[in-house]
């Protein structure tokens, strides 16, 4: 099997995943009681949300429609047109609606459609500061700052193995794994936004002041950093006790040939594996921070429409994580065949 | 011939949580231009540590160089700085290693291997390291070299990358190749095309070796000498004929009686040495092969013998070698 067979191969096994977390969050979403029309904690009028649920078709069954299939079969129209009445269902509809291209309207942002919800701006605002755009923006920074900050550190503390620079390391990092950084967050708003008022976290626009970013991105990726500092670490522990590196300095070769050649591409490996999925992570698992340090991002956007029962939004939120974490597996699995020339993709070693 | 490495004295300890490990304790020894010594012993008595202490690539820590002297070409190379010892590897004294499986780098191809070298010691460019890549390959018997030129080492056999790494070894034209147990993790006939490769290049290039092994059939034919080692002492030293002819310490006789030799008459079993080396953390202060030896004495148990010479260029470390002799002539 060739590199591009597999990359094909890996794109086409997206779409079964994506169906089954559709499938499921479809489920639980309906199983949980409630409907996007309750304004806590009274429910809807019930005239009200009778119009409203035929306006948007969630007045139909679930999954399947047995009564216009009868309907169907009783007025003798032919088969297709009878099991197009069959699936004439809400999951059914949704995915069809899906596979056009359209994410729905929103239940609860009345007018507006699931994808201007996401990726819509106001005004004349560039794409990126849409709420997708924000999240976005906010991970990636989140992940550039735990690699700088995380591999550097793993790599020295590996070098000054047990030594001062070590410990302190060590010290860095159990904080940064410790501290659940909902506690992180506060704790930075209180010295940084109190005590030394050089930052405002009250109706802040993210877009307008770049030194606003600072704070989610440090309390977003310390955690990222701290693992990734660990992990990369102990590859280099590992890779510097391997043969190789003493047949490289039985050559006579400088330490820093030895430690950028010969050690950290070896090392890397792992860390590099792990840097898809934690920008996958850093993006879907910023909900409280968004919330905390008000980023209108969808991490934030994600949580209301949970809580508000707004069916579209959770459908596009999850299966657009679920798209991004398979997105994230697929790239490591892609690099990981570049860096490592021994990884034959799709092959056996012989 | 002149002299070219001397060893005096070495002493390297590693300092481990079980306490301080002495694992080659004072060894003295020399290399002539364009000889080879073979330095036999089994596993764990000190043979790849007092070469790795030559090199000085002892991991430190928890490796530790506690004494001696090692003199190349009239340089202390224990004393020298790290630039100078690093314009001494892999350039005058080169090394290959037991394992060719894990002693190459498997993410760098193997023109970036032996190229780097090449052009850090003798200041070529990655063109000309490239040719001189390929003619090195050609030298051990790769086939096919330009093509496998760009390979990674995965991409080849265990018998190849031996090749592999002897090439990368002779690089720069060493004038001592240390090989480490070479041969030990390869089958019997890449075995014997190894020898005969590193025999041949030896005739060409003029260098000497410092071959180690535990196997004495393999340094039978290769050596012009003998040190064997044990518990990080030399205990005997002789032309390699001697050796086999005239073993005089009650160890080496123990090895040669413990290998298949086609030249007697077969007897029932070969003779294995019983018991196990001593502990190198609480090392004895009489002779570490006492437990073991059936020639021993009550001086043996208070007092380590040195190493003396008994006859012409042959020395032991053995309070009764005469006994041995007499022995050997009832048996």
């Amino acid at each position: 099997m060739t590199r591009t067979q597999f990359i094909i191969r890996r794109v086409l096994w997206i779409i079964p995943v994506l169906f089954s977390v559709a499938l499921i969050t479809f489920i639980v979403m309906h199983a949980t009681p409630g409907g996007p029309w309750d304004v806590d904690p009274n429910k809807a009028d019930r005239r009200i949300s009778d119009q409203l649920d035929k306006t948007f078709g969630l007045n139909k069954p679930l999954f399947f429609n047995p009564e216009a299939f009868q309907q169907a079969q009783k007025e003798g129209r032919g088969v297709i047109e009878s099991g197009q009445a069959f699936i004439d269902a809400q999951f059914e509809n949704y995915i069809f609606s899906l596979l056009r291209g359209d994410l729905g309207p929103s239940y609860r942002y009345r007018g507006r459609s699931v994808s201007d919800v996401i990726f819509g701006v106001q005004d004349d605002k560039p794409a990126w500061q849409s709420k997708i755009g924000t999240t976005a923006t906010l991970g990636i920074l989140a992940l550039l700052f735990a690699l700088a900050f995380g591999i550097p550190m793993g790599i020295i503390s590996a070098l000054k193995q047990n030594t001062a620079v070590d410990y302190a390391s060590l010290f860095v990092v159990t904080i940064g794994y410790g501290i659940p950084s909902f506690v992180m967050g506060i704790l930075l708003i209180i010295v940084f936004a109190v005590w030394l008022g050089v930052i405002n976290v009250i109706e802040i626009d993210y877009w307008q002041r770049w030194q606003s970013w600072f704070l989610p991105t440090i309390v977003l990726g310390l955690p990222t950093a701290a693992f990734a500092a660990r992990l990369t670490r102990a590859s280099m522990l590992d890779v510097m006790r391997s043969d190789y590196i003493r047949t490289a300095r039985a050559k006579g070769l400088g330490e820093r040939v030895v430690v950028l050649r010969h050690m950290l591409r070896n090392a890397l490996i792992p860390v590099v594996t792990f840097a898809g999925p934690a920008l996958a992570g850093l993006v879907t698992g910023s909900f409280i921070i968004e919330n905390q340090f008000g980023v209108a991002g969808i991490g934030d956007l994600f949580v209301r429409s949970v809580s508000r029962r707004d069916y579209t939004v959770i459908m596009a939120l999850t299966l657009f994580y679920a798209l991004l974490i398979a997105l994230a597996n697929l790239a490591v699995d892609i690099i990981y065949g570049f860096l490592d020339p021994r990884i034959q993709m799709g092959k056996k070693e012989g | 011939m002149g002299t070219l490495l001397e060893v005096k004295d070495l002493r390297t300890e590693f300092h481990t949580q079980d306490g301080v490990v002495h694992a080659v304790n004072g060894v003295t020894f020399a290399v002539d231009e364009g000889e080879t010594l073979g330095l036999v012993g089994e596993s764990g008595c000190g043979k790849s540590v007092s070469v790795l202490s030559v090199m000085r690539l002892i991991p430190q820590p928890p490796g530790k160089i506690a004494g001696g002297q090692v003199l190349f070409q009239g340089r202390d190379l224990l004393t020298v700085d790290d630039e100078e010892i690093r314009s001494v590897r892999g350039n005058k004294i080169a090394m290959v290693f037991q394992d060719p499986m894990t002693s190459l780098n498997p993410v760098l191809t193997i023109d970036t291997q032996i190229g780097e070298s090449l052009e850090l010691h003798l200041g070529m460019t990655k063109e000309q390291a490239r040719k001189r890549s390929v003619e090195l390959l050609k030298m051990v018997g790769i086939p096919e070299a330009e093509g496998r030129i760009e390979d990674y080492p995965h991409q080849f056999s265990g018998g190849m990358r031996q090749r592999v790494m002897i090439a990368m070894a002779l690089s720069c034209t060493p004038q001592l190749l240390i090989a480490d147990e070479p041969t030990t993790a390869l089958d019997v006939t890449i075995l014997a095309q190894i020898i005969d490769i590193v025999k041949r290049l030896k005739r060409e290039l003029g260098m000497a070796i410092i071959w180690i092994t535990h196997d004495l059939g393999v340094i039978a034919g290769l050596a012009d000498r003998i040190n064997v080692m044990y518990a990080g002492f030399i205990i005997e030293t002789a032309p390699v004929k001697e050796i086999f002819g005239n073993p005089l310490h009650p160890y080496t006789l123990g090895l040669l009686g413990s290998i298949p030799r086609l030249d007697e008459t077969r007897k029932e079993k070969l003779t294995p040495i019983e018991g196990l080396p001593p502990d190198l953390v609480t090392m004895p202060t009489g002779c570490p092969f006492y437990d073991r030896c059936r020639f021993r004495t009550e001086k043996c148990l208070h007092e380590n013998p040195p190493l003396e010479v008994s006859a012409v260029r042959h020395s032991v470390a053995c309070w009764n070698w005469q006994d041995v002799v007499k022995a050997r002539g009832r048996a």
